[in-house]
């Protein structure tokens, strides 16, 4: 295989994403890109972006997945809901949430890890018990959070933009030259990696590759900047959004923990006899799945203004269904973060573009289960050719 | 004696890169028992699968002729209907089945939407009788031993109505009472007329039982020795086994000055993890000294792999126990790590089961074992690890594009490089290689040989286990022989032979 038949499969779902905007830009006259349809489509999202990131972490690890973090986000986002009405701070509400979502993490992590159970069953039991803790917490009621700092912060109300401070008219400078800022600092990351690269020898990709890739990325940030700057600006939730994933795109490529990840999922045992202690790995997974969790449920009640016993009810499902279409294997090993973003997007924009083109929400759960169908397959079949 | 009841005519299967069988012959007469015998991968459990249909016809060239008629089975199966039937080495049994359910597996008793519950247990218990075997066929498999296992398989042979038996190391998991009754109904079967083809390693069982042995040596057929004229004594036997010419297939080691103790174990001893009562290692004691290659021959099963992970802090066994001395100091090592930390490195003989991570590239590869020299406040340095594992491949030879390239595309000598290079990287002083030149080709052979030498040249010890004779003959300096678990014999590697190494393994 060629160098551009590499690069495609390398891309594919990039270039399925791509494919898919442009049928449902058609199939919608324009409307999928409207400023307010991208500023929903990330903000709608936000807290697929970050269980899908968590769960990425337990999947790398052999195939593994938590069905937990659907009632977690639930019970962690009631638990707000609940002290800020009785008039809690929101630091200390936010820390309680965060630390409350990493003890329940830990509390599933030391089954799986530890005891051994499979990590369907431990995350099964916890799915249940909190969808049930979340009903006993709420009462069954809906609580509202009135709070305006906590909702500016995450994402929910009226305000949840970041505030222009250069006094745009229709459109957010803020916004773009944020964009502009940022496009700015990757061009120049990215070459004084290749001149350093290059300096020492190492191998690198093509030079027209690398031009092509840095200009595609910066003209689709631009973009989606001035989509978003012709709405209201950039979402708060987009922030935390970005943090998270640059965060753990740094951890799971650059850190011997992300590294033992992939070594365990791609082989336990050699792993193990490489001085690794392999429980630890898994237990980090688990924990720090529960960590993110409670981000998602911090994200999903500030978005809805409130806090209700249903909430987050198949978000596990989004979650697993984005890192497998972005590319992580069922068997673990191979994914990466980037990737189930791009599946997490690709999950958004069916669901919005259907939505949008008034699909009945019955068959939008059919086409999201064929994507996902299709997605594996490709996973599963184009190993196979390289046997 | 009787008809010719099969004939395997110029059998040769090869594997990609490997003439597994090449032009082989077997003539087995109705009513004998003709016993299999050959070194480790000599081409006994090919042969036996070309027959069976397990590998079908077509991928192999040749003739099987069975009952006067040329077969060209496609799967087991058809081997089976036609009374030919195999039982493995290692036992295909259910755990957490019943005997009736076992023995019935694939072959239901009853029709296909209902199984006939009561004809199966009748059935089934009228086989075990016949095999001696008084558990009800209710029982399950987990609760009886491995040797009533073997019968209950040979009993599952003879309900598919077997006419020519085959078995591959049947007792090899057996003690001697139990091998001796199941060699005793062999013969039993024999006097009523069915075929046995037995693979041994064990040359006391074939002297006892067998009518005719075929001896097998790289994938062919040497000679046919026949009980009623020939000498089948176990020294004539091995003579044919082993018979080959060494050659130049070793590097010369020159200037290696063998220095002090660097480990030494004492009274090892060490427990299966699941047969808690079973001793997998039995009071094993040995050293090696800096510089020195000591090779550790015995067969497959001996129990050589289990020692030397045991040693490694602990990563095989129960209840260990014995003394473990590292340069003059006894040392207890808590786990692996603490190993790793002793300059302990052990390098498997599985390497992509235990090895090597396939999906993850040459560079992760050899820097997993070693990773915190490359990172800081848990950063991995990326250009200090590229640097690494081109330093690494340069070193070694390492065929292949980049050091990006994932180790599972790599070609099994290459691949053995890699693992090499991930445990020099762990920089240890004594290397336990298991099995370093499995299933890799004469030229990759010899440059991991040389890997060998230098790793010695450097003042480091090597401790090699290798099922391959000339291979343990040519490259130690030392030799110890285990056997079932239990050091059989130590002797200075210019003084041994194949045929010294054989008998300490055979007459133990």
């Amino acid at each position: 295989m060629g160098s551009i038949g590499m690069t495609l499969k390398k891309y594919t779902m990039v270039i399925a994403l791509v494919v898919i905007v442009g049928i449902f830009y058609v199939g919608t006259h324009g409307k999928i890109l409207l400023p307010q349809n991208i500023n929903n489509l990330l903000s709608q999202n936000a807290y697929v972006f970050v269980l899908a990131t968590g769960m990425l972490l337990c999947i790398l690890t052999g195939g593994n997945i938590d069905l937990s973090v659907g009632s977690v986000v639930c019970f962690v986002g009631g638990l707000g809901a609940l002290l800020m009405s009785k008039g809690v701070n929101v630091v200390v509400t936010v820390l309680i949430l965060l630390v409350c979502g990493i003890l329940i993490g830990a509390w599933q992590a030391l089954w799986v890890a530890y005891i051994n159970v499979p990590p369907f069953i431990a995350t099964l039991a916890g799915m249940y018990a909190f969808r049930g803790l979340s009903n006993v917490i709420l009462d069954g009621h809906v609580v509202a959070i009135a709070n305006k700092a906590f909702l500016n912060a995450f994402g929910g109300g009226a305000d949840c933009y970041v505030p222009d401070f250069m006094g745009g008219k229709a459109l957010n400078i803020t916004c773009l030259t944020a964009a502009v800022v940022g496009v700015a600092l990757f061009v120049l990351a990215e070459l004084k990696n290749r001149i350093s690269a290059k300096r020492k020898g190492y191998e690198t990709s093509g030079i027209i590759g690398f031009v092509v890739k840095l200009v595609l990325v910066s003209v689709v940030i631009l973009y989606l900047a001035y989509k978003l700057a012709k709405y209201k600006g950039i979402p708060t939730s987009l922030i935390w959004i970005l943090i998270i994933v640059l965060a753990y795109h740094y951890f799971t490529t650059r850190t011997t923990m992300g590294r033992y990840l992939y070594a365990v999922g791609g082989n336990e045992k050699a792993t193990q006899l490489s001085g690794i202690n392999t429980k630890k790995v898994y237990f980090f997974a688990y924990t720090n799945m529960g960590f993110l969790t409670a981000i998602a449920g911090i994200l999903t009640v500030a978005r809805a203004t409130n806090a209700q016993p249903t909430y987050g009810m198949f978000y596990e499902m989004d979650a697993i269904g984005a890192c497998f279409i972005g590319g992580a294997s069922a068997y673990g090993g191979t994914g990466s973060v980037f990737g189930a973003i791009v599946g997490a997007l690709l999950m958004g924009v069916i669901n919005q573009g259907m939505s949008i083109m008034g699909v009945d929400a019955n068959y939008q759960k059919v086409v999201k289960g064929i994507v996902l169908l299709l997605a594996v397959i490709f996973d599963v079949v184009s190993k196979k050719e390289k046997k | 004696m009787g008809n010719i009841i099969l004939e395997m005519k110029n059998i040769t299967k090869e594997f990609p890169g490997v003439k597994a069988l090449d032009n082989v012959n077997l003539v087995v007469e109705e009513g004998e028992i003709h016993a299999l015998v050959g070194e480790n991968g000599a081409g006994k459990s090919t042969l036996m699968n070309v027959l069976s249909g397990i590998y079908p016809y077509g991928t192999y060239t040749g003739d099987i002729v069975y009952k006067g008629e040329v077969c060209k089975f496609q799967k087991i199966k058809d081997s089976e209907e036609k009374g030919i039937v195999i039982i493995h080495q290692e036992l295909a049994l259910v755990p957490y089945m019943s005997i009736g359910e076992n023995m019935f597996l694939g072959n239901e008793q009853g029709s296909k939407a209902a199984i006939d519950w009561n004809k199966t247990y009748a059935e089934a218990d009228k086989f075990l009788k016949m095999v001696g075997l008084s558990e009800s066929s209710r029982t399950l498999i987990k609760d009886i031993g491995v040797g009533k296992q073997q019968l209950v398989e040979i009993a599952k042979a003879l309900a598919k109505n077997a006419k020519l038996l085959i078995l591959d190391e049947p007792t090899s998991s057996l003690n001697e009472n139990d091998s001796r009754a199941l060699l005793d109904l062999l013969l039993e079967f024999k006097k009523q007329g069915l075929t046995s083809i037995i693979i041994s390693h064990k040359l006391n069982e074939v002297s006892y039982v067998a009518d005719k042995i075929t001896v097998i040596r790289d994938g062919s057929t040497i000679e046919t020795l026949d009980k009623a004229v020939d000498d089948i004594s176990e020294d004539r036997i091995i003579k044919g086994m082993v018979g080959r010419e060494m050659t130049d297939r070793f590097p010369k080691r020159t200037d290696v000055k063998i220095g002090d103790v660097a480990m030494e174990i004492k009274d090892w001893t060490v427990y299966h993890p699941q047969y808690e009562e079973r001793k997998v290692v039995d009071g094993v004691s040995m050293n090696v000294r800096k510089g020195e290659v000591v090779g550790i021959a015995g067969l497959m099963g001996a129990g050589r792999t289990e020692l030397a992970m045991s040693i490694f802090g602990k990563a095989y066994g129960t209840r260990i126990s014995g003394q473990l001395i590292i340069n003059g100091k006894e040392v207890k090592l808590k786990n692996i790590k603490d190993a790793i930390k002793h300059k302990l490195a052990y390098v498997t003989e599985d390497r992509k089961g235990n090895g090597l991570v396939l999906t993850n590239p040459i560079k992760v590869n050899t820097t997993l074992a070693n990773l915190s020299a490359l990172t800081k406040n848990r950063v991995i340095d990326k250009d200090k690890e590229y640097m690494v594992a081109e330093e690494y491949r340069d070193k070694l030879k390492t065929k292949c594009p980049t050091v990006e390239q994932n180790v599972g595309n790599l070609s099994g000598g290459n691949q053995q490089k890699v693992l090499l290079a991930k445990w020099m990287f762990a920089n240890p002083d004594i290397l336990i290689l298991d099995e370093p030149t499995r299933g890799i080709d004469v030229g990759a052979k010899y440059e991991i040989y040389c890997i060998i030498n230098d790793l010695v040249a450097a003042g480091k010890s090597v401790i090699m286990i290798s099922s391959e004779l000339p291979e343990v003959l040519g490259m130690s300096d030392r030799i110890y022989v285990m056997n079932e678990g239990k050091m059989v014999g130590e002797m200075a590697g210019a003084e041994a032979s194949q045929e010294s190494i054989m008998s300490c393994i055979l007459k133990s």
